[in-house]
C-alpha cells in the first residue's frame, strides 16, 4: 500500500471525567474509504471532529503527510465533513450552500459558478440548483450536503452516519449512490456509521470502535468472517450464541448442550481442555442434515419460517430451549422436527462463558 | 338546558368585544371624527405643514437614534447572555430586564437621582471642586432621551435576540468552519443572516416604543423637545386645539398601526420573552484572557447603566441636603408621605395617590384578568381566530396618549363620568393590559392539548365545566404572570392617565410627575421616595413573573 496522508497518533479525548477516545491510533491512506464502525456513544462521532478540529484532544497528534495539524484551526485545514443532520444553511438556495466553500476560498466568480455546476451533476442534482433547501426531502438534503462537503476540492472527506437520517429504502437506494461517488472521487474517505452493512459497502477498511478504542481493523471480509471479539460477533449481528467447553484441542472439538462441533483453530481462545467457551453460529444459509449422528449437527423443531424476498429466515428450538436463527432455501412446516448441519466455516468460538 | 348554557357562552365571549368596541373603537373614531372636522379650519392655519411636520421629524429622528444606540449596547449584552456562564448570570439578566417594567417616571426620577442638577454625580462633583452650580447640564437634552430609551428599551432587543441566538444551533457555523470560513465570515454569511428575523423584530419593537415615547421626553427632554406624543398632550391640555391634535393622533395611529402590523405579523413569541437556559455547546464559561476581560467590561458597564440609576433613587430617597450644601440621612421623605403638612388645594398627597394606585391597579388586574380570560379562551374556539388575535391585540400599538384623548373627547361629558371621573383610568388602563394578558394567556391555553377538552366533554362536562375544572387549573401560572403584568402596567402608566386624572385623584406617576416639576429639596426627596416605592412593587412583581414563568416551563 502507499504511504498513509493522514496520521491519527494515540487521540485521547474525556468527557465529564470518562475517557470517550481512549488511545486510538490509526493511517488513511490515499483513495482509501475508511470506515468507523461503532455503536452510539462510541466516540466515532467525537474522533470526527477532533480530525475536524471542531474539538481539541487532550492528548496524541493528528499528521497530515507527515506534519502535526494540531494547531492549525477548522478553516484551515481543507478537510470537508458532512454533519449527520447535514446542517446545511437555511436561508441560501441549493446552488449558494455549495457554492459556500470555494467562496470562502475566494475562488473567482466563474470558477465558483462551474465547480457549482460540477457537483451538483456529481451529485445528479442539476435541477435543483435555485431551489431553497427547506423545501428538499430528506435525500436532496443529503445530496447537497455532499455537493456542499466536495465542492471546495478538500484534501479528505469525513461522512458523520451520512444516511443515518433517511429511512430505510432511501438508504438503500442513495447508499448505492454514495458508493459510486465516493468511488469516483478519488479522495480519501472516513465514513461514520452504526450499520455495518452500511460499512461493508463503502469501506476498504472497517475500524470496530468502542468504548473509544479500536476492537479491530481489517477488511469488510476479514470482519465479517472473524470478528475478533464475541462484543463485535454480537455487533454485527451474530445472535446464534451457545456456551460450550473445550472438549478436545487438536483437532479442536467444543462440547455443548446442543451437541458436539469440530471447528478449524482458532485464535481467540486460549486453548484448554474443559476450559469455557462461547461458541457463536453465523446465521448463514443452512441445509437439512442428511446423518442423525456425529458432530457438527443441531436437532430441534422449526418455531418460524418466515419469507424474506431474498430467501426464507428459519427460527429453530433446540432441546434445551434455545432458539436460533438461519437462512434457508425454503418454507418449513412449524412444529416439525428438523436435523441441521453445521459447517466448520459457520462457526467462531470465544474464550468465557457469556450466560 | 343545553341551548340556554350555549347562548350564555356566546353571550360571555362578546363581553370583550363590547369592551372594546365601546372603549377603545369609540373614542378612536371621535378622534377622527374632531380631526377631519377640523380640518378645513385647520388647512387655513398659516404653517400647518410645520405644526405637523416638525413633531414628526423629530419623533422619527429620536426614535431612529435611539433604535441605532440601542442595538449598539444591546447586541454585545444578547451575545454575552447567550454565549457564557458566569456567577450571578440570572442577577444580572434580571438587571438587564427591570428597566423594562419601570414605569417612565421612575426612569426619569431615577436618571434624575444618577445625573440631574441635585443628582448623586453633580453633588459629589460640587462637593469635590466646590463649585457653585451643578457642572453636568444633561437635563433637556436630546442626550437625555436617548440614554432614557437605550436604558428602557436594551432589554427588549437582548431577550428577542439573546433568546434566539442560544437557541440557534452550532452547527450550521461548524459546517461554515469546515468550509473554510474565518469568524467574521460565519458571522456575516450565517449567523446574521439566521438572527436577522429576530433582529429585525427586536428592532421594530424598540422602534414602536422609542416612536410612541411619552413620559421620557416629557420629563427629561423638557419644553424644547416635542414628539408627536408631546406635541398631542400640549395641543390638548395647553393649547386648547383639539383638531390638531386629533389630527396629530390620526398620523400617529397610521404609523403605529403600520409598525405594529409588521411585528404581529413575524412575531411568534409574547411580549416579552424570558431568555432561555439552554446548555448547548454555545454556552461556555469564558476561557480565555480576551473572552474574560470582555465579560469584566459587559458586566461592569451593565451596573453602571443598568443598576446605578435603581441604586442611586434608592439611596437619594433617604437624604436630604441642607441649603448649605450638606448631606443628611433622613427618613422624612417617607415620613412625609402620610400626612399634608402644606395643608393646600394644590398639594398633592403621597398617601393618597399610592392608595388611588394601588386601587385602580387592583381593579385593572381582575377586568383585564377576566376579559383576558374570556378572551383568550374564545379566540381559540373562534373560527378566524387569526384575525381576531390581531384585533384584539390592536390597542397594543395604539399609543396611551391617544387612548387618553380619545377618552377625553367621547366620556367625560356623560354624567356618569361627571360624577366619578376616576373610573375612566382603570377602564383605560385596562385597555393597556388587556393585549399583555391575552398574549399571555392565549398560548397557555393554545398549548393544552383538543384531546383534554374532547375527553372532559365525552365524560359530560360543559364547556363552562371544561374552562373551569380543566384549562383554568392548567394556565393558573400564566395565568398570575398576566395579572401581574397588568398590576405593573397599571402602576405605572402615565400617558393616558395624564389626560383623565383630576388633582384630587392623583396617581403615584402623576405625582411624582408633578413634584418632579415643582422647586424644593421637600419635593425632589419625596419624588424620590414615591418613585421608590414603586420602583419596589415593580421589582417585585418582576420577579414573581419569572418565577411563575419558570415554574411554567418545567410543569
Amino acid at each position: 500500500m502507499k504511504k498513509p496522508c493522514l496520521s491519527i497518533r494515540k487521540i485521547h479525548k474525556d468527557y465529564e471525567k470518562n475517557p470517550l477516545l481512549d488511545g486510538i491510533s490509526f493511517d488513511l491512506h490515499e483513495d482509501e474509504t475508511f470506515c468507523l464502525l461503532g455503536p452510539s456513544g462510541s466516540g466515532k462521532s467525537t474522533l470526527l471532529r477532533v480530525i475536524a478540529g471542531l474539538e481539541k484532544a487532550d492528548a496524541g497528534s493528528i499528521l497530515w503527510r507527515g506534519k502535526d495539524i494540531s494547531g492549525i484551526p477548522v478553516e484551515k485545514r481543507n478537510f470537508g465533513l458532512m454533519f449527520q443532520d447535514y446542517a446545511l444553511f437555511p436561508h441560501m438556495t441549493v446552488a449558494e450552500n455549495i457554492a459556500f466553500g470555494p467562496r470562502m476560498r475566494g475562488w473567482s466568480k466563474a470558477a465558483i459558478q462551474k465547480r457549482v455546476e460540477q457537483t451538483l451533476q456529481i451529485v445528479r442534482m442539476e435541477k435543483f440548483s435555485d431551489r431553497r433547501v427547506l423545501e428538499l426531502s430528506g435525500g436532496e438534503k443529503q445530496r447537497v450536503a455532499l455537493a456542499r462537503t466536495i465542492a471546495p476540492e478538500p484534501d479528505l472527506i469525513m461522512l458523520d452516519e451520512p444516511l443515518g437520517a433517511l429511512d430505510k429504502t432511501l438508504r438503500d437506494e442513495l447508499g448505492q449512490v454514495l458508493h459510486e461517488i465516493l468511488n469516483e472521487l478519488h479522495i480519501p474517505t472516513i465514513y461514520v456509521t452504526h450499520d455495518q452493512e452500511e460499512a461493508f459497502t463503502v469501506a476498504n477498511t472497517i475500524a470496530v470502535l468502542n468504548f473509544g478504542n479500536i476492537l479491530q481493523m481489517g477488511t469488510p471480509e476479514e470482519i465479517y468472517n472473524t470478528p475478533a471479539s464475541l462484543w463485535i460477533a454480537s455487533f454485527l449481528g451474530f445472535s446464534n450464541q451457545i456456551p460450550g467447553s473445550i472438549k478436545q484441542i487438536d483437532p479442536l472439538l467444543i462440547a455443548s448442550d446442543v451437541g458436539d462441533f469440530s471447528l478449524s483453530e482458532s485464535e481467540h481462545i486460549s486453548m484448554k481442555k474443559g476450559g469455557d467457551v462461547t461458541l457463536v453460529i453465523k446465521p448463514d444459509m443452512i441445509r437439512a442434515a442428511s446423518r442423525k449422528n456425529g458432530s457438527n449437527l443441531i436437532q430441534g423443531t422449526v418455531k418460524d419460517s418466515q419469507f424474506r424476498g431474498d430467501g426464507y429466515r428459519l427460527s429453530i428450538s433446540t432441546k434445551n430451549d434455545a432458539t436460533l436463527h438461519f437462512r434457508d432455501t425454503m418454507r418449513r412446516e412449524i412444529g416439525q422436527p428438523i436435523t441441521l448441519e453445521i459447517s466448520p466455516a459457520m462457526l467462531l468460538v470465544y474464550s468465557g462463558n457469556h450466560a | 338546558m343545553r341551548n340556554t348554557r350555549r347562548k350564555l357562552f356566546y353571550f360571555l365571549g362578546a363581553i370583550p368585544i363590547v369592551y372594546l368596541l365601546i372603549f377603545y373603537t369609540l373614542p378612536l373614531g371621535i378622534i377622527f371624527e374632531k380631526a377631519f372636522e377640523g380640518f378645513q379650519t385647520l388647512l387655513q392655519t398659516s404653517g400647518l405643514l410645520q405644526k405637523l411636520g416638525r413633531p414628526l421629524a423629530f419623533t422619527l429622528y429620536q426614535a431612529g437614534l435611539s433604535v441605532i444606540l440601542t442595538v449598539l449596547v444591546g447586541f454585545p449584552i444578547a451575545y454575552l447572555f447567550s454565549h457564557f456562564h458566569f456567577k450571578g448570570k440570572k442577577l444580572f439578566q434580571a438587571a438587564v430586564t427591570l428597566p423594562f417594567i419601570l414605569p417612565t417616571v421612575v426612569v426619569a426620577a431615577a436618571l434624575n437621582s444618577l445625573i440631574g442638577p441635585s443628582g448623586w454625580l453633580n453633588l459629589a462633583l460640587i462637593h469635590i471642586f466646590d463649585l457653585a452650580s451643578p457642572p453636568i447640564q444633561i437635563m433637556n437634552s436630546l442626550e437625555i432621551i436617548l440614554l432614557a430609551h437605550i436604558f428602557y428599551n436594551t432589554s427588549i432587543f437582548v431577550r428577542v435576540v439573546g433568546a434566539a441566538w442560544a437557541q440557534l444551533e452550532t452547527e450550521q457555523e461548524q459546517a461554515a468552519r469546515t468550509l473554510g470560513a474565518g469568524v467574521w465570515q460565519r458571522f456575516w454569511f450565517i449567523t446574521l443572516p439566521l438572527l436577522k428575523q429576530s433582529i429585525l423584530s427586536a428592532i421594530l419593537m424598540v422602534f414602536l416604543f422609542d416612536f410612541t415615547s411619552f413620559g421620557v421626553i416629557l420629563m427629561l427632554g423638557g419644553p424644547s423637545f416635542s414628539t408627536l406624543e408631546v406635541e398631542i398632550y400640549l395641543q390638548t391640555t395647553q393649547m386648547l386645539n383639539l383638531p390638531l391634535a386629533g389630527l396629530l393622533s390620526v398620523i400617529q395611529m397610521g404609523i403605529t398601526f403600520f409598525i405594529s402590523w409588521f411585528i404581529l405579523r413575524d412575531s411568534h413569541t409574547g411580549i416579552v420573552t424570558f431568555l432561555p437556559d439552554i446548555k448547548n455547546e454555545r454556552m461556555q464559561k469564558a476561557a480565555s484572557g480576551k473572552q474574560k476581560i470582555l465579560l469584566i467590561l459587559l458586566l461592569t458597564f451593565i451596573f453602571l447603566f443598568f443598576v446605578l440609576p435603581e441604586l442611586s433613587l434608592f439611596f437619594r430617597s433617604f437624604i436630604f441636603i441642607e441649603t448649605d450644601g450638606t448631606f443628611k440621612f433622613t427618613l422624612d421623605f417617607y415620613k412625609e408621605l402620610f400626612h399634608n403638612v402644606h395643608g393646600s388645594l394644590f398639594y398633592i398627597s403621597p398617601f393618597t395617590a399610592l392608595k388611588n394606585s394601588l386601587t385602580y391597579a387592583l381593579i385593572t388586574t381582575l377586568i383585564a384578568g377576566l376579559l383576558g380570560i374570556i378572551a383568550a379562551y374564545g379566540l381559540l374556539n373562534a373560527r378566524k381566530s387569526k384575525v381576531l388575535r390581531a384585533l384584539v391585540l390592536l390597542p397594543l400599538g395604539t399609543s396611551s396618549v391617544t387612548l387618553g384623548l380619545g377618552f377625553l373627547l367621547a366620556f367625560p361629558r356623560l354624567s356618569l363620568f361627571q360624577k366619578y371621573p376616576q373610573i375612566l383610568i382603570p377602564i383605560a388602563h385596562t385597555l393597556v393590559a388587556l393585549p399583555v394578558v391575552i398574549n399571555t394567556l392565549y398560548p397557555a391555553f393554545a398549548s393544552i392539548p383538543a384531546n383534554l377538552r374532547a375527553a372532559a366533554g365525552n365524560l359530560g362536562a360543559s364547556p363552562m365545566k371544561v374552562l373551569q375544572k380543566i384549562d383554568l387549573p392548567l394556565i393558573r401560572n400564566s395565568l398570575l404572570v398576566g395579572a401581574l403584568y397588568a398590576f405593573i402596567l397599571s402602576l405605572g402608566e402615565f400617558g393616558a392617565t395624564s389626560f383623565l386624572t383630576r388633582p384630587e385623584y392623583p396617581t403615584m406617576p402623576t405625582a411624582i410627575y408633578r413634584y418632579l416639576s415643582l422647586p424644593g429639596s421637600l419635593n425632589y426627596g419625596q419624588a424620590m421616595a414615591t418613585s421608590c416605592i414603586l420602583l419596589t412593587l415593580c421589582t417585585f412583581s418582576m420577579l414573581l413573573i419569572e418565577r411563575f414563568m419558570l415554574k411554567d416551563k418545567r410543569s
